[in-house]
């Protein structure tokens, strides 16, 4: 199985795009060889831009881009990017300029850096500026062909990518289509969503239910905003309750995206899991998801509880 | 067909009047609003829209168009009242001023209004807006310039100070930043909240090429707009000296007139010291 991290095949994405779009720009804010825009500034030097350590100087010079005609990718690290928070709700959401902003390095995926560096918050922040796609990848293929998609689209968009390397997850025949889910497994008791970095152990995390007679459904959710609600409405219909794990806040994120739906449309029991309200620190990227217990193992037991609760 | 720009300098003082007159109008009717800044930007406001900027109210978004960016976007009005006078809406439309549904919104919105180029109104944004736009304009050799307004209070923001770094180093000469340096901000004057001065000197060693005026003289105001128009390899700041609450003899260089509407017996007084000035 290929293992990328998504910002690299971020970054390979970017000079694609570069070639296919001659008014694709690219700005960074010193973290170019970091969230890989390196890659296009190497092919296309006049179209990218280095903003230095100014983040929301660079959003909102990506907006001015943008409204003239230029479609310009935003690098930093998602904390950082999204931290600008107020920029980016006025000057590219309110704004309506077609800026892509990309956020990588999310989550306690990380490692070593600790908490300063990971973005947990950003996927709640995104959601909430009206207009604004809200796009993670779990792997190569997705990461690629979301890039593609946010040249094309017409609006803002925020783009969450990972520093680990994640695992294919989807097939060859995969195609990314904004606010929709897709189902990598089939299962009946409950439905496991995840995203991003967890979406690989959430498929393990399945193996390990079935060894106690759980069988779990798997659902990988790329567009978190706009979310597919019929997916959402179905697997609780089918499986009768909904279990989400992401490597970012239970605040706001996807746990609340699928609770948002489940509770308007369809109310079933709804476990939320990730990072419970707490800051990250240092550690390694695995270590880190087994502490935090977000890896296969901390999935299924925590999935396990979530059944028998629901079930009993 | 582009905008027929002027130089007669009664004509343009003739178009500032009508902006403050019109700014105290729709303020007077909307009950709330900024009367301070819009009255001290109104002499560069005519300036730009009716003497120097390229345009064409008939077509808003015509590619060759000169862009004017209001960042301290709660001085909206004077704007407002410019572009009425210009032909791209008519005047009856002012007093809609943020009125539910009207597209005069308190502080700009692009999306209800053709002929603004962006939304603005938290401080500290429109001129990296403005710079991203001199950005695009270098890349594609347009001979469009890039004007950008911003406020003394404003310049306390951080952002701003980012995008002042970065305006040289791209060297955009087509973006020409006018600072008008009223004095006032809602909770005093500038040099009692926190301090600027000297603001000219922090644009000088940012690299930028600074020229001082009186932003009430509109003989300086188009002979600066002119000179930012030969620069070679750097952006302008104008640093515009102006009276926050311009022409009407009770708000001029009054904090409390930053963000307070004018009564109707005060709307008369002030229309009647405008109509003579």
């Amino acid at each position: 199985m290929a293992t990328k991290a998504t910002r690299q095949s971020f970054g390979e994405a970017l000079v694609d795009v570069g070639a296919q779009y001659p008014n694709v720009v690219v700005m960074d804010a010193d973290l170019s060889k970091s969230t890989m825009s390196c890659l296009f500034a190497e092919k296309y030097p006049d179209r990218f831009f280095e903003f230095g350590i100014a983040e929301a100087n660079m959003i909102g010079a990506g907006a001015g881009m943008a409204l003239a005609g230029k479609i310009p990718f935003v690098c930093s690290f998602a904390c950082f990017i999204t931290g600008r928070f107020d920029t980016i709700r006025m000057s590219v959401g309110y704004t309506h300029s077609n800026v892509k902003i990309v956020g990588t390095h999310a989550g306690i995926g990380i490692g070593e850096d600790g908490h300063s560096q990971m973005g947990l918050e950003d996927i709640a922040l995104m959601r909430t500026i009206p207009g604004m796609i809200v796009i993670q990848p779990a792997d190569e293929r997705e990461t690629k062909q979301a890039v593609e998609f946010a040249a094309a689209h017409g609006g803002p968009v925020y783009l969450r990518l990972t520093r680990q390397k994640l695992p294919d997850v989807n097939g060859d025949d995969y195609k990314f289509e904004c606010g929709k889910g897709v189902q990598l497994a089939e299962g009946s008791d409950l439905t496991i969503f995840a995203t991003g970095g967890t979406t690989h152990h959430a498929l393990k995390a399945k193996d390990l239910l079935s060894n106690q007679g759980v069988d779990a459904r798997v659902v990988n959710i790329a567009s978190l905003k706009p979310m597919d609600e019929e997916l959402v409405v179905r697997c609780a219909k089918e499986t009768g309750c909904l279990f989400t794990v992401e490597d970012h806040s239970i605040i706001g994120g996807l746990g609340s995206a699928v609770a948002e739906i489940a509770a308007e449309k369809y109310p079933v029991p709804v476990k939320r899991w990730g990072i419970l309200d707490v800051f990250g620190q240092s550690g390694s990227p695995d270590g880190l998801y087994t502490e935090y217990k977000i890896d296969a193992h901390g999935i299924a037991e925590a999935a396990a509880e979530f059944y028998k609760s629901v079930k009993k | 067909m582009a905008f027929e720009l002027t130089r007669d300098i009664s004509t343009l003082k003739s178009y500032a009047r009508s902006i403050r007159m019109n700014s105290i109008k729709m303020l007077t009717e909307a009950g709330s609003g900024h009367p301070g800044g819009s009255l001290s930007a109104a002499d560069v406001v005519a300036a730009l829209l009716f003497g120097v900027m390229k345009h064409d109210p008939a077509n808003p978004k015509w590619e060759q168009r000169d862009r004017f960016i209001m960042s301290k976007g709660h001085c909206i009005p004077a704007w407002y009242s410019a572009l009425a006078a210009a032909g791209y809406f008519g005047e009856d439309e002012l007093i809609n001023l943020r009125k539910f549904g009207s597209p005069l919104q308190g502080h700009p919105d692009r999306m209800r209004l053709d002929a603004l180029e962006a939304s603005t109104g938290s401080l500290g944004q429109g001129l990296s807006i403005a710079l991203g736009m001199a950005m695009a304009g270098k890349m594609d050799n347009a001979s469009w310039r890039v004007y950008c307004m911003i406020g003394d209070g404003e310049a306390q923001e951080g952002q701003i100070w980012e995008a002042v770094m970065a305006a040289p180093k791209f060297k955009l000469n087509n973006l020409t930043v006018i600072l008008d340096n009223n004095n006032g901000q809602i909770d005093g004057y500038v040099e009692d909240v926190m301090p600027l001065t000297p603001i000219d000197a922090k644009f000088r060693s940012f690299n930028w090429h600074v020229i001082a005026i009186n932003g009430h003289d509109m003989e300086q105001i188009l002979k600066a707009l002119d000179e930012a128009q030969a620069a070679q390899d750097r952006p302008t700041l104008i640093w515009a000296k102006t009276l926050k609450g311009k022409g009407v003899s009770f708000m001029e260089n009054q904090v409390g007139w930053h963000g307070k509407a004018p009564s109707v017996e005060q709307r008369e007084q002030a229309l009647v010291e405008l109509a003579q000035s």
